[in-house]
């Protein structure tokens, strides 16, 4: 698996569905092989943004480049690996058909997965511990199984930029752990990954680069860099409560528009 | 062994009993997407849409695949508009369509002299009544459908199970969803003669649900459910023959007790 270099640019772009404007004239870039974390609040367009980036919501205006060429011209460079919901489980599919359809793209339109493909399949399926639930249907799964078989297939694609949304809500450790392993052995090959995450502990620790949005760009830079009081007050608003020694809490329970009032008591370090 | 060969020397029933059984198997098939796909309203829809085109046909005497196949087209693109930019939900898109062809249909039908017989034939089927011409056409359209379906069975598949896999992959997913709804279309218009309109939408659901009940992947699923659509075809038809009744009603019942059987059995095995 040897790749070229590569970078994703966004350039001023704004997305929507109808009227509605979700996200307003964002901009920012990946250099390779980083790791990015995406961060903010609920419904802060964190997922329209990653429809975008796939390619099944269309821009309103900006522009997306991979490589330096502009979203769609490149097959096969952009893995995904969507939310528990978006999934139907029940789905008469065995942990193989799903990894193998990481290979769908390689393969001709009526052709049948060669040797090379079953090989690459197979391989996914060991690095991330599952070959040996590759005959069973992904509903017999458990939930972080069922995440390493949308990983498999992820690594089966061979793609330059990762896309995760939530991979970490509602998994046990070790598939935390085994997501992080990953990310560390595709960092080696210079693959770039873009992770929505609520949770900022993971976000500040383990990554890169934090791109904090809320309807726009708050924030893009290390975490040190984003993870600043005013910047988290900007996205988070009345949610973000700051302590007497600095330290910062996001409450992210109630509707966005009810009212707190404790934070503008909290003073920063 | 008479009971069943004697039914066979007539020439109308072996033309039914072949038609039944492609049908059987084409509804199977494109079933197991049907339900996969939450789209039996669709389905149901469908059946129902393309009933002004046959009578229309059956009016003018001219052929009823040709009547219902311009119908299924016509209603199918007018779903799409209506659906377009979200102007209304789909299903509520589907819901119009449906119930304003169904009437146009009805309203059609009930011009005619022959009233009564002509409107059940169409709803229910008239499987004894088919000519070899029709018999032509059912083999011909049934084996374009299947093709297709083969040819297309990784694409259909990724569109079916992750539309946004599909997408990364840059497959062209909307022209992938319009072949599979004019597929569908044409199975409906394919099954006109042998269960009948109203009919039509439970020979797509019901033995692909059987199937689904049994199967883990979609080619055995699909393998099954055509199965169950064949000997359903073909019990249903004796059945029909030999108790006198409209044999629409006695494939889709046939079809029905396998699904009860196999839903019970599931049941016992895993109390």
């Amino acid at each position: 698996m040897t790749h070229t270099p590569h970078r994703l640019e966004i350039e001023n772009i704004s997305i929507g569905y109808g009227d509605k404007i979700i996200m307003q004239d964002l901009s920012f870039q990946v250099p390779h092989g980083a790791r990015v974390a995406v961060v903010g609040p609920n419904g802060a367009g964190k997922s329209t943004l990653f429809k975008a980036l796939v390619g099944i919501l269309p821009l309103k205006s900006g522009q997306i480049f991979i490589h330096g060429e502009s979203l769609g011209s490149h097959k096969d460079c952009v893995a995904y690996i969507p939310q528990r919901e978006d999934v139907d489980w029940r789905f008469p599919v065995t942990v193989s058909d799903v990894v193998m359809m990481g290979r769908y793209g390689q393969i001709g339109w009526w052709r049948n997965p060669s040797k090379k493909d079953k090989q690459i399949v197979n391989k996914s399926m060991e690095q991330m511990g599952i070959a040996d639930l590759a005959g069973l249907s992904i509903g017999q799964l458990s939930g972080g199984q069922q995440q390493r078989a949308f990983l498999a297939r992820a690594i089966a694609q061979e793609p330059h930029i990762l896309l995760m949304d939530e991979p970490f809500t509602g998994v046990d450790a070790t598939t935390q752990e085994v997501t992080f392993g990953l990310l560390d052995h595709l960092r080696d090959q210079q693959v770039t990954a873009i992770i929505s995450t609520h949770d900022l502990n993971l976000a500040a620790s383990r990554f890169d680069l934090v791109l904090l949005l809320n309807h726009k760009l708050i924030a893009f830079g290390t975490p040190q860099e984003v993870f600043v009081k005013e910047n988290l007050a900007q996205a988070f608003g009345n949610s973000l409560l700051v302590m007497e020694n600095g330290m910062m809490l996001v409450d992210e329970c109630c509707p966005p528009d009810e009212e707190h009032t404790h934070h503008e008591h909290a003073e920063v370090k | 062994m008479n009971l069943l060969l004697e039914p066979l020397v007539y020439q109308f029933m072996q033309r039914g009993l072949l038609a039944s059984v492609i049908v059987g198997v084409l509804c199977a098939v494109m079933g197991t997407y049907v339900v996969l796909r939450g789209m039996a309203f669709l389905g149901d829809a469908m059946a129902h849409a393309i009933l002004p085109g046959v009578a229309i046909a059956y009016i003018f005497k001219g052929d009823l695949l040709v009547g219902a196949g311009v119908a299924a087209i016509v209603v199918a693109l007018t779903i799409g508009l209506f659906s377009k930019d979200g102007a209304v939900k789909e299903d509520t898109a589907i819901g119009i369509m449906f119930a304003a062809a169904l009437s146009l249909g009805v309203a059609l039908i009930s011009s005619m002299q022959t009233y009564a017989v002509d409107l059940s034939h169409i709803l229910f089927g008239n499987v004894l009544g088919v000519s070899s011409a029709d018999l032509w056409m059912i083999v011909i359209l049934s084996l374009v459908i299947l093709l297709t379906v083969v040819l297309f069975f990784k694409q259909f598949l990724v569109i079916s199970f992750d539309p946004v896999l599909a997408a990364t992959l840059r497959l062209p997913a909307e022209l992938l969803r319009n072949l599979m709804l004019v597929l569908l279309a044409l199975t409906v218009v394919v099954s006109l003669q042998t269960v009948g309109v109203s009919l039509a939408a439970a020979m797509l659901v019901t033995p692909a649900a059987t199937a689904y009940l049994l199967t883990r992947r979609l080619l055995p699923m699909m393998l099954v459910s055509a199965l169950i659509g064949a000997l359903s075809s073909v019990i249903g038809l004796y059945l029909s023959y030999y108790l006198n009744i409209v044999s629409g009603s006695t494939i889709v019942l046939t079809a029905t007790a396998f699904f009860l059987l196999t839903f019970l059995w599931k049941r016992m095995k895993s109390v």
